[in-house]
């Protein structure tokens, strides 16, 4: 067999972080060629670079397929030779029929016109290749994801596709649609269609994948060659999260009190799609002076629990009792939320937490402008005297607290969107990857004033899917999966293994 | 501003930099708007800036300047009001109607003109803030409505004369109270006889609390080591402000004085300041504009916040429907036509931002005076009303442009 790619020594920086280090990747023609990790492990960064989301130039490294060095500049470039990569998210027009959309910028037309006979005798092809019975007018929008999923599979036919990239392309499929899927790579496999598959659910690769290359903290770790070796599950699983635990985190002696939040029975529903449960009935509390860590994998429900939490800012027809020190409390509003003592510090910092065009300074006491006002009219004198302390105390690089947050570094600017929370004087804190996208300085920072404020009596929920984070700074564990907790466990109890295998075997026993 | 991410390394030297670039903007506004009103002085021979013009320009500009503070808000919170125009044609008519058909005394029409713009931006605010239609088609709606029912209600007529009283909301000035007693000083030789001693004094006390003002806030953000505009900036802009508010009090006081509706501006353009700096609703409207996801989570009942922008853009539209009434002492079908493009330009040319978030009440000022100048200006040089259409067109897209590339420099 002869390598239809090759990536050597790939490494790529985002400002302060370490994407990539080194990687290298290589993929023989015909076969499916499995890509795991752990979240943030690099992998959707080692296939944007791939396909010339990240240019040449912004990386290190040299690319090689189909026998010479490939130098990408464009999404464009890479799909010319047939390297066509299907996101998560997927990249369809609702609105749109099929036709429209597998043809969307590559329209069989003369001089701007469209032959429609030609895009809807193609796309019926398309779809009997990938055995999707609809009708080319269909409205995707009309589609269940499973049938989206088909028609980004068509379309990548329809580009001649030599090398097809899926991230993560069962996440949101029910399993007769993840089996046809992976059905189907296994019938491209034996048209000689090279395939790269990421994902999370090892069983899934087991069955189809012929080479298994694992990431972790953006290095390779191994390749294993499946035709000849066994696969065990136990083993990948400890070659995705096997790395050092060394003096990454704070010291830290909990001193747990009485119970402070709970809920009870938490149900939660698609803001758009009535009826279909998110969060199915969840109970969990926090105690005073507690961390809590909520692990899980991405698309488990964790930030839509929270956010529904937090004044039902996520979610439909949210069901369940939230009390505070066993006294029932309304949060069903954001407002009501926080005037009961909880605060919300959301994953994303730059759309849901920040206002980028405003200082420091207007940023940090947002959440709680009365307290620095009098009637409605701001004290100057005192908020300034808050943005500098919360500025010195959490130390917030910056030229002052007049400085834009939008040109903070990303660990600076969580340390501002804390600090906007802190100032609210909450008793109970959610903290949703708290330490995504920052370096390993503001990381251990970040623990720290985690730990201060348990320490000062409050709970503290965190939310996040780097496991060593969780086992390095939690108490207590709870590990969720598709919208139920399926573990829980004290943290010196716990291991990555443990976590991961309760995931698994619910995922095993679902099916 | 790339260099600041690094700024905690070497502060001084780039907060600096940081200063003049942020402040550059305002300067640039103020030295355009000087330039300008020079070009124009040197054209028209001395006609722009003489004391009757002068008068005019304000009575001219009033309404704009008032609808602009409304609009401000509207933009930084992130919409657009497009009925401004017809909601000023729509008010002047009612109160024209109820006082002169139906005899009503012009004090309960002013207060009832002011509810019935309220009410109207409250009810264009509904369908913006919490029926989710964006505000450009509520308005534009609105627009058509209000313009349409003034011709109905006016059956095409105009409704006239008002009360004397009611005319000098918008044409009355400032009574003087102390040129008698100047005279017994025996000074008017240095002023002549009919010297309105009143105002200038007004325009002095205005200029000091200017400085004094703004001489607490530079001495508030030295004491919290933030980033202050160097001292001989800080001096000199003030300076410049302050001879600008006592000089042109001097040229009003030569003529007729203060006009009443200058007053009601000012008084307007600092509450509004003040409401924009200092006060938690206008950090909030900021937030809600700058990234209206984030002030929601933060707590911020962003869809009575959006409402409220809407209510108050109705109030200073009734009031400025009454200022134009008053000051055509009629109400016509086609009063505050195509007001609503000069005050939305105000706000774009004064640094407003179309996304929302950004905007000072300061620029829009500038901002509604530089259009002033140029109609006036131009009116002056018997330039013809379509050429100035184009000009101004020209000078809303070159200020916008500067403000877009600076932006995308930094």
């Amino acid at each position: 067999m002869t390598a239809i790619l090759e990536m050597r020594g790939i490494s790529k920086s985002f400002p302060g972080v370490k994407a990539l280090r080194n990687v290298n990747l290589a993929v023989e023609a015909g076969e499916i060629h499995a890509i795991c990790g752990e979240n943030g492990a690099g992998k959707s960064t080692l296939m944007k670079i791939l396909s010339g989301v990240y240019p040449h130039g912004t990386y290190e490294g040299e690319i090689i397929y189909q026998g010479a060095e490939r130098r990408f500049a464009s999404i464009s470039d890479s799909e010319h030779l047939g390297i066509i990569i299907i996101h998560q998210e997927l990249a369809l027009v609702p609105l749109l029929s099929i036709a429209e959309n597998i043809f969307l910028g590559n329209e069989p037309a003369k001089m701007g016109v469209i032959d429609w006979d030609v895009a809807f005798s193609r796309t019926r092809e398309l779809l009997a290749r990938v055995g999707l019975k609809e009708s080319p007018r269909a409205l995707i929008t009309n589609l269940g994801v499973g049938k989206q999923q088909l028609v980004e599979i068509a379309k990548a036919l329809s580009k001649k596709v030599q090398l097809l990239i899926l991230d993560e392309p069962t996440a949101s499929l029910n399993e007769t649609d993840s089996e046809a899927l992976l059905k189907l790579l296994l019938e491209f496999k034996s048209h000689g269609i090279t395939s790269i598959l990421i994902s999370h659910k090892l069983n899934e690769l087991a069955k189809v994948a012929d080479h298994i290359t694992v990431l972790r903290d953006g290095s390779t770790v191994e390749t294993i060659n499946c035709r000849t070796e066994k696969i065990d599950e136990g083993r990948i699983i400890k070659s995705m999260v096997g790395r050092e635990m060394s003096e990454r985190y704070p010291p830290r002696e909990p001193h747990v009190g009485e119970r402070l939040f709970e809920i009870r029975e938490w149900r939660v529903e698609h803001p758009l799609h009535a009826g279909r449960e998110v969060i199915k009935g969840i109970d969990l509390h926090v105690n005073a002076g507690e961390v809590v860590g909520i692990a899980g994998l991405m698309g488990s429900g964790r930030t839509e629990l929270a956010m529904s939490v937090f004044g039902r800012a996520y979610g439909r027809n949210v069901r369940g009792q939230a009390l505070m020190q066993g006294r029932a409390i309304d949060v069903s509003s954001i407002q009501k939320a926080v005037a009961n003592g909880l605060a919300y510090v959301t994953e994303d910092r730059k759309t849901l937490g920040l206002i980028l065009n405003d200082d420091i300074r207007s940023n940090v006491t947002l959440a709680n402008l009365p307290a620095i006002a009098w009637r409605g009219v701001l004290d100057d004198h005192k908020e300034a005297t808050v943005a500098n302390q919360y500025r010195s105390k959490l130390n917030i690089r910056s030229s002052s607290i007049l400085q834009r947050t939008l040109t903070l570094s990303g660990g600076n600017q969580q340390k501002v969107v804390l600090s906007k929370w802190l100032f609210a004087n909450p008793q109970v804190l959610i903290l949703d990857e708290p330490t995504r996208g920052i370096d390993v300085g503001a990381k251990y920072e970040i623990y720290t004033i985690i730990n201060d404020l348990a320490a000062s009596g409050k709970g503290v929920i965190v939310i996040s899917s780097e496991m060593p984070e969780l086992l390095g700074i939690c108490d207590r564990l709870y590990v969720m999966n598709e919208g139920r907790l399926v573990g829980e466990m004290p943290a010196h109890e716990a291991s990555q293994e443990k976590i991961m295998a309760s995931i698994m075997r619910y995922e095993g026993a679902a099916q | 501003m790339k260099h600041e991410t690094i700024a905690a390394a070497a502060p001084s030297r780039t907060a600096g930099v940081g200063v003049w670039r942020t402040n550059l903007r305002d300067y640039g506004l103020l030295a355009s708007l000087l330039v300008i009103m020079a070009f124009f002085e040197f054209l028209t021979s001395g006609v722009l800036l003489a004391p009757v013009n002068i008068t005019n320009l304000i009575l001219q500009n009033s309404y704009i300047v008032i609808m602009a503070l409304g609009m401000l808000l509207i933009i930084v919170g992130g919409n657009i009001d497009l009925s401004v125009g017809s909601i000023v044609g729509f008010v002047g008519a009612i109160a024209a109607i109820l006082m002169v058909d139906y005899k009503m005394p012009w004090v309960p029409v002013v207060g009832l003109s002011l509810l019935l713009g309220a009410v109207i931006g409250a009810a264009q605010g509904w369908f913006v803030a919490y029926a989710r239609i964006p505000s450009f088609i509520v308005t534009l709606g609105g627009m058509l409505i209000f313009r349409g029912l003034t011709g109905n209600i006016l059956l095409g007529q105009f409704v006239g004369p008002f009360p004397k009283e009611f005319q000098s909301i918008s044409s009355g000035f400032i009574p003087d109270f102390l040129s008698p007693l100047a005279s017994t000083f025996g000074d008017m030789a240095l002023f002549g006889a009919s010297f309105r001693w009143t105002s200038m004094l007004i325009g002095v006390a205005g200029a000091a609390l200017l400085l004094f003002t703004s001489a607490r806030r530079w001495r508030r953000e030295k004491e919290h080591t933030m980033e202050t505009e160097p001292f001989p900036l800080f001096v000199g802009k003030n300076a410049v402000f302050a001879v600008l508010i006592v000089g042109f009090s001097y040229l009003l006081s030569s003529y007729r004085g203060l006009p009443n509706v200058l007053i009601t501006m000012g008084v307007l353009i600092l509450f509004y300041m003040f409401v924009t700096t200092r006060m938690t609703i206008g950090r909030r409207i900021y937030a809600l504009g700058g990234n209206r996801l984030a002030a929601q989570l933060s707590g911020i009942r962003t869809e009575r916040l959006i409402w409220a922008t809407f209510v108050n853009m109705g109030l200073l539209a009734g009031l400025a429907g009454l200022i134009v009434a008053a000051r055509l002492n009629s109400a016509t079908p086609s009063a505050g036509n195509s007001f609503e493009l000069d005050v939305i330009a105000a706000c774009f040319i004064g640094g407003a931002s179309a996304s929302g978030g950004v905007g000072k009440v300061m620029g829009v000022v500038i901002g509604a005076f530089v259009m002033g100048v140029m109609n006036n200006g131009m009116s002056i040089l018997g330039i013809g009303i379509y050429w100035q259409y184009v000009v101004k067109g020209l000078v809303l897209l070159a200020a916008v442009y500067v403000d877009i590339s600076q932006k995308n420099q930094g």
